[in-house]
């Protein structure tokens, strides 16, 4: 009778069923918008801006809408100073150029899996994209938290220290905040889906076959 | 004979004053109704709800005042005011280095005919262009930013530039002519006896680069010294030719009223423009006052007349261009004339006679019919189903009438003494026939009461249905005289400038690249604008420098303007946002002097302040010493 340590050995040496590579793939593809669409979306609205100052948050930088009429990230900076607010400037994150690497590391090592099919590298994949994925929430959430709490004491308007939202809406003096999951983050997401559903696929097949 | 006479022009000066009176204070038994529209109807055609936009740009000129007002219709707001020849603190318009240099020391000017510019013979929304009868000038406003670009002028050789600035089909040219003739080249001096054969006017063709929009006279035609009036550019039939009224036919001086209204017809002048090209390539010009003056008598063929009941005003071209329609303003009709026969008349030499060499066309050989308009009829516009709208001074009122059968239809009172009136595109190939502007000379009794110096009116009339509905009145600055109307989708104007957009040099874009360098006696403040700021706060210099300031609003939201009032300096300028503007001036008085944001900005705009320290020289301290003490003060 093989002991559970044995099991588990077996378990991370299965070779992967069409089915899963196939998925593999599909998640790894999933990965290439992300270089291309917003991770997460900010948007304020007042009166005096009824459509919204608009922010989008991108793996690799920031984009403040842009119309003929407005620059929304230079507008916000431009609010944000009268609270002390330090400037949203893309050179102060480092994320901007980690993220991308990290990113364009899962989608090679994802490949990797498809190529040598082993169940070890596809849980590695998913395991470790889980930890990147949970970072970088607590990471955003840190840089808001850094945001709203390191306000320039000789700021003409004292605000309490706050944490801008992450998920969802809030009050903010005039503004109301929306802040959401942007496009790239349903792709990352859709990735790790499909890793689990990768896992399941050549479990179940093995398993009739014992 | 000659008390006769003097006894007619005072029946004819009292007949008309009494008509004019007549439309004000007319008697109980025939007193007119008070003027109003179908209240519940206007109100739905005019109401434009909060938020709500409006559906037609109109752009009219603000006569002596020198300006441009845009307002919208249906709602007939006022909306902006773009200021041309006079300086206007408003926008810091003629306080800045560039304002002011364009301006050219002249403080006013007066904006009679604004022209939207063409392409293919319909509006091309770039350009709108405005003379300046005064100052013989004319001006470039740009439509995607609607600021006063260039201003080109005095034109040489033109006197009183009235017939101005209509344009050609596709804007190769904006006419321009003297109203008042005068000893050519100006400057030269005639005694008034020699008016008749010594003063001279001209009509001209300004051309403009059609990239750069920039104005330069082409070509002049040197004129008998009538007094020319409108002019319109010819179109699909009469393509080539451009247009112009005159009266004091006459060559008369004195009391114009009196000794230019003498005979019964006065003149049209058609310019064959092409040939006035053709005729400058061949070299067949004089050179006047530094320009190209064609003389008809050397080269005929570039104008002729066309005899016009008496004292005309207004001369309007018809959108297929087949038809010049003239009013003599001292008769009741108005005169159609047939570009296929004027054309007809030239090839043929049907002439009665000539002036100095131009040859004056058969009356009769060139019209196609007198229009029982009404009395002192003066512009016509046209609308796309065929009819022509006629403004009646006199008699106060717009008569409708149809082109091809030419019965008046209708008949609308305004309030009062209309001069232009404006159908939307009237002046293209494709007029859109919805409203009629009246743009009219008093308003009495219309409004609440200002005291004696009373606003101009203008009225909307809707002309979609059989009878011309009146639906608002409006009530302007002086002094509306025509206007141009064009749909508000045609024009797309820019809200901020992004760097790209600003080509100064000296533009900063960020507060690290303000401050003060100093050369000699030159200093060059850099100063930001940004809510609720300047960068810097303050700036010291030395009595009697030169001071020239940079500068720029470095936000990039619409709206957020800032403005640089400099106490005691005289001096106002307003940046829009990513707008570098140049102020100049002399710190010739020593002490301390605020500046501060105009234009209000935001929540700190108070705030947003700085100081200019002006040190005293030595000389200016003894100077100060020397002040007198007051009397009996301790030593």
């Amino acid at each position: 009778m093989p002991t559970s340590a044995d099991s588990a050995h077996g378990f991370f040496d299965l070779n992967l069923s069409k089915r899963s590579r196939i998925a593999v793939f599909i998640a790894a593809m999933l990965l290439v918008p992300t270089f291309l669409l917003p991770l997460w979306a900010m948007t304020l609205y007042s009166n005096q801006f009824p459509d919204g100052l608009h922010l989008d948050i991108f793996t690799y930088k920031l984009a403040g809408a842009k119309t003929p009429a407005r620059d929304d990230l230079r507008e916000i900076n431009t609010l944000n100073h009268y609270i002390g607010m330090r400037p949203l400037l893309e050179s102060d994150f480092g994320e901007f150029v980690w993220m991308p690497l990290v990113i364009g590391f899962f989608l090679v090592f994802a490949l990797r899996t498809v190529v040598f099919g082993k169940m070890s590298n596809l849980i590695d994949n998913a395991v470790l994209f889980l930890y990147f994925g949970l970072f970088s929430l607590w990471s955003f959430h840190n840089r808001l938290y850094a945001y709203g709490h390191n306000l320039d004491p000789t700021a003409p308007v004292k605000v309490p220290p706050f944490t801008p939202t992450l998920f969802g809406s809030k009050q903010l003096a005039n503004f109301t905040v929306y802040s959401l999951p942007g496009p790239a983050s349903y792709f990352m997401i859709g990735f790790f889906v499909l890793l689990v559903v990768a896992i399941l696929l050549t479990r179940r097949p093995n398993r009739a076959a014992s | 004979m000659g008390s006769r006479r003097n006894f007619s022009r005072f029946a004819l000066g009292a007949g008309i004053a009494l008509l004019i009176a007549g439309s004000a204070y007319s008697g109980c038994a025939r007193r007119p109704k008070v003027q109003r529209g179908d209240t519940a109807q206007a109100a739905i055609a005019t109401y434009v709800a909060p938020g709500d936009t409006d559906e037609f740009y109109l752009f009219y000129s603000g006569g002596q005042s020198g300006n441009i007002f845009v307002a919208g219709i249906p709602s007939m707001r006022h909306i902006a005011t773009i200021p041309v020849y006079t300086p206007y603190p408003g926008t810091g318009y003629g306080f800045d280095k560039e304002t002011k240099a364009m301006l050219g020391g002249y403080s006013w000017g007066d904006v009679h005919h604004p022209a939207l510019s063409q392409t293919n013979g319909d509006y091309d929304a770039r350009w709108l262009f405005a003379n300046d009868n005064a100052n013989n000038r004319m001006a470039r406003i740009d439509l995607r930013d609607f600021k006063t670009k260039e201003i080109y002028g005095p034109l040489p050789n033109v006197s009183g530039n009235h017939g101005s600035t209509f344009v050609t089909p596709n804007t190769e040219y904006i006419l321009a002519a003297t109203r008042f003739s005068v000893p050519l080249p100006k400057g030269s001096y005639a005694p008034l006896e020699q008016y008749a054969t010594t003063y001279k006017g001209v009509v001209s063709g300004v051309a403009v680069d059609p990239k750069t929009g920039h104005m330069n006279m082409a070509w002049q035609v040197l004129m008998p010294p009538f007094n020319f009036d409108l002019g319109s550019g010819g179109k699909g039939a009469s393509d080539g030719w451009a247009f112009w009224s005159c009266y004091n036919s006459e060559r008369a001086t004195g009391k114009l009223e009196v000794t230019s209204t003498q005979k019964d017809r006065d003149y049209i002048a058609a310019v064959n423009w092409k040939a006035a090209e053709q005729a400058i390539k061949n070299g067949k010009f004089k050179t006047i006052g530094g320009t190209k003056v064609i003389d008809p008598k050397d080269t005929p063929g570039v104008v002729f007349l066309m005899p016009c009941s008496k004292s005309p005003h207004g001369v309007d071209v018809s959108p297929d261009g087949k038809y010049i329609v003239g009013s003599g303003k001292l008769q009741s009709i108005t005169t159609v004339f047939n570009m296929g026969k004027v054309q007809d008349a030239i090839q043929n030499k049907k002439f009665t006679g000539d002036e100095d060499g131009i040859p004056v066309l058969n009356y009769d050989a060139i019209k196609d019919a007198e229009v029982n308009v009404g009395l002192g009829p003066l512009h016509t516009q046209f609308d796309d189903k065929g009819y022509a709208y006629t403004s009646l001074f006199v008699e106060s009122a717009i008569a409708k009438w149809k082109m091809g059968t030419w019965e008046v239809v209708d008949k609308i009172p305004v309030a009062y003494n209309i001069g232009h009136l404006c159908v939307p595109g009237s002046d293209t190939m494709h007029p859109v026939g919805k409203y009629v502007l009246a743009l009219n000379k008093l308003s009495h009794g219309r409004h609440i009461s200002v005291g004696p110096s009373q606003p101009e009116s203008s009225q909307l009339i809707d002309i979609t249905g059989d009878k011309m509905k009146l639906l608002y009145d409006a009530f302007t600055e002086p002094e509306p005289h025509y206007a141009q109307i064009i749909r508000t989708d045609r024009i797309k104007p820019i809200e901020v400038y992004t760097k790209d957009d600003n080509k100064d040099p000296n533009a900063i874009w960020d507060v690290k690249d303000a401050g003060v360098t100093r050369n000699g006696k030159n200093v060059i403040v850099k100063i930001a604008a940004v809510r609720s700021n300047f960068t810097p706060a303050s700036f010291e210099v030395n009595q009697g420098d030169h001071v020239t300031v940079y500068l720029t609003n470095i936000e990039q939201t619409t709206d957020e303007l800032h403005g640089f009032g400099l106490m005691e300096y005289n001096l106002n300028v307003v940046v829009d946002p990513g707008e570098t503007k140049t102020i100049e001036f002399t710190a010739d008085k020593p002490g301390v002097f605020a500046y501060y944001c105009t234009n209000f900005c935001s929540a700190l705009h108070q705030e947003m302040q700085g100081y200019m320290l002006v040190k005293p020289s030595a000389g200016a301290k003894t100077a100060l010493l020397k002040m007198p003490s007051p009397a009996g003060a301790a030593r």
